[in-house]
């Protein structure tokens, strides 16, 4: 069915309540931070309105520049080793009975419903030397004492994945129950073992999906604020913790905001590319 | 299994054998795409299936099904929705484990054998077209599996794209496609290994009735130049009687009747079949004094039931009961209700609140007024007694 296109001003009227929450609660305070991330910090106090770009151009040090490469990086192998996961893990759930669908679903989500904190602290009590997991191999024999796993990089990285991952099966979820079964079957009745189908067909027929998912948990690891300072050392600090930082202790609003907006900037070109790259085939069927 | 094969091909190649040994014992011969004729390679038991039952939890679905087809055969499994006859297709194709039972491929087990391992080509009823390939990569993908050169492929491609008549589509892509052109890249890409069994699951389900029609006679013709082992799943008792050399009546999980199309028509083994395969009257019959056999209150000369049988159900097909005017040695009925269809004008006969259904040619138009009484004359030799 084709919708008519509006004509007359009243026709654009269910827009208005939208367009007025978006500006509210999106534009004004973006366009604010925008505003203020060419403002002068006034040293021990708050800034004043005056054009510079000074902020910018502090942030184009090799510090602030690491710290984002490494933010940009973290949340690429989050996100990556997520989605890896996640897909054969939600494409064996689909496979399975309505009850055990069910039960992984609700055991998901109320890992979904933690926050950052009790993961970031369970995290780092199972990875730690007296009650964690390594007393467990030693137990088994595997090890020859206890050992602490954090702070470190490996301990940031688990914690954002366990945190990430069943956001990400919940993403993938909806479209890999979708998808044909007799698409796999086919490929088998053709003479593809089923682990051949699963490379061969599964997997680039989801192809929009796992990019679309792979860009979701990206941003969504990009945000990641708490975990880093609880599980990992300061060089694995992401640039939110610096922008949290500059913002609250030093109360450098203009820095941080400039920080933000770059962030912003950087990430929407990293998601434009994988577009590019990941959907160039497009939409299929 | 392979090496044999090989063997016994190079010992004993003849003018008709091009000794490529691709048949892989289907007498279906990958280069030439035509029937090997090499009697040697291709003409062993068939398919066999041996007391097949499959339960899901409480409910069964096949129920100790055995049948055997022989090579080159085309089969129709034909019932009602839910009767289990693709459940049957699938532990045939590999795809459903079975609780019981075996089935064997040239008097090898391979019940146990995994899909891929089989060297079967199937057609889904979703048609389970790769939607991220062309039409060529599409039936290239069996090619592709088993490592066949790139070269030949497409030489393989374009010459399945001939047999089912879309040459020059290898480059589309499956969407660009009408519902009957899938269908046909399906079965080409089924063929595409030379499949030893040629499985479809209700395959014409998704087309209009005309293009319905016309891909039952295309499949059953390429059925027949390739002289492939192919069942199919259908519940249309028309596309049955169209396509196949064996039609397999299933209902509940059973095998009602396996028989040839005709004989399953003329011959119906019970209620079940002649009620499904075309329209029937049955009628119930008893036996009365000195062997006579009486339906509806009249003798029907010349008919007997088996020895110890008193009543049993008859039936007969509309198109071989006979009207007259009077109503002698006949029973009396009303017409009640005439559907002309132009070609046949089917009529309704009330005989005393059973209805009984006979056709008759156009030229008895005249002859055919609703309300008329008319006499309904049962011959014997089209009465089929049915088992109880």
């Amino acid at each position: 069915m084709k919708r008519e296109p509006p004509r007359k001003l009243t026709d654009y009227a269910p827009l208005i309540f939208p367009a007025i929450m978006l500006i509210v609660f999106f534009v004004i305070p973006f366009s604010t931070m925008i505003t203020v991330s060419f403002f002068r910090r006034q040293q021990g106090g708050f800034y004043t309105p005056e054009f510079v770009v000074d902020n910018y151009a502090r942030f184009l040090s090799p510090f602030f520049g690491g710290v984002l490469g490494f933010s940009l990086i973290l949340a690429v192998l989050v996100a990556l080793i997520c989605v890896g996961v996640a897909f054969p893990f939600t494409y064996a759930l689909t496979r399975t009975r309505q009850r055990v669908q069910v039960i992984w679903l609700i055991a998901l989500l109320s890992i979904l419903s933690l926050s950052e904190v009790i993961i970031g602290f369970a995290w780092s009590t199972l990875l730690s030397r007296t009650a964690g997991i390594t007393n467990i191999l030693v137990i088994a024999g595997l090890m020859s004492e206890p050992q602490a796993l954090l702070p470190g990089f490996g301990a940031v990285l688990t914690g954002m994945v366990y945190q990430a991952l069943p956001y990400t099966v919940l993403v993938l979820y909806p479209s890999l129950i979708r998808l044909d079964p007799s698409l796999l079957e086919a490929a088998r009745t053709l003479g593809a073992s089923p682990v051949r189908g699963f490379f061969n067909i599964v997997i680039p027929v989801q192809r929009n999906t796992i990019v679309a998912t792979f860009i979701l948990v990206f941003v969504f690891a990009l945000g990641s604020y708490l975990l880093p300072q609880i599980l990992g050392r300061p060089q694995h600090w992401t640039l939110s913790v610096l922008i949290t930082d500059q913002a609250i202790y030093q109360s450098n609003m203009p820095f941080a905001a400039a920080m933000a907006v770059f962030l912003v900037l950087i990430s929407l070109a990293l998601v434009g590319l994988t577009v590019l790259v990941g959907g160039r085939r497009e939409a299929i069927g | 299994m392979w090496v044999e094969r090989k063997e016994q091909a190079q010992a004993g190649v003849s003018r008709n054998c091009c000794a490529c040994y691709s048949c892989n014992g289907a007498g279906f011969c990958i280069t030439q795409v035509k029937m090997c004729t090499r009697e040697d390679v291709s003409h062993m038991s068939g398919l066999q299936l041996k007391g097949l039952t499959k339960r899901f939890g409480n409910f069964t679905a096949v129920d100790n099904v055995g049948l055997a087809v022989p090579h080159g055969t085309f089969v129709c499994l034909l019932g009602p929705s839910g009767c289990g006859k693709t459940t049957l297709l699938r532990m045939i194709a590999g795809l459903e484990e079975p609780s019981q039972g075996a089935v064997f491929l040239d008097g090898k087990d391979i019940t146990h054998l995994p899909t891929h391992k089989r060297n079967f080509g199937m057609v889904f009823q979703s048609l389970a077209l790769f939607p991220h390939l062309t039409v060529g990569e599409n039936i290239a993908y069996p090619l592709r599996i088993r490592g066949v050169d790139r070269k030949t492929q497409q030489e393989r491609v374009k010459e399945l794209l001939a047999l089912v008549q879309l040459p020059g589509y290898a480059h589309r892509s499956i969407s660009q496609l009408s519902g009957g052109q899938r269908q046909r890249v399906a079965i080409a890409r089924a063929l595409a290994h030379a499949p030893s069994l040629f499985l479809l699951d209700e395959p014409l389900s998704a087309l209009d009735a005309k293009l319905r029609e016309a891909m039952q006679m295309e499949l059953r013709q390429l059925q027949q130049k390739l002289g492939i082992t192919t069942i199919v799943v259908t519940h249309d008792q028309r596309e049955a009687m169209t396509m196949a050399d064996l039609v397999v009546v299933m209902g509940d999980g059973r095998i009602r009747q396996a028989a040839p199309p005709i004989e399953i028509y003329r011959k119906p083994a019970d209620a079940f079949v002649a009620g499904f395969i075309g329209s029937t009257n049955l009628l119930e019959v008893e036996v009365e004094g000195a062997g006579r056999v009486v339906a509806l209150g009249q003798p029907i000369p010349g008919l007997s039931l088996p020895d110890g049988m008193n009543k049993a159900l008859v039936s007969i097909r509309p198109e071989d009961v006979r009207l007259q005017k009077n109503t002698e040695n006949a029973i009396a009925g009303k017409i009640s209700f005439i559907r002309d269809l132009g070609g046949t004008i089917e009529i309704f006969i009330d005989v005393g609140g059973t209805m009984i259904t006979t056709v008759a040619p156009p030229r008895a138009r005249s002859d055919i007024q609703p309300g008329a009484n008319v006499g309904v004359v049962l011959p014997a030799e089209s009465c089929v007694v049915l088992k109880q």
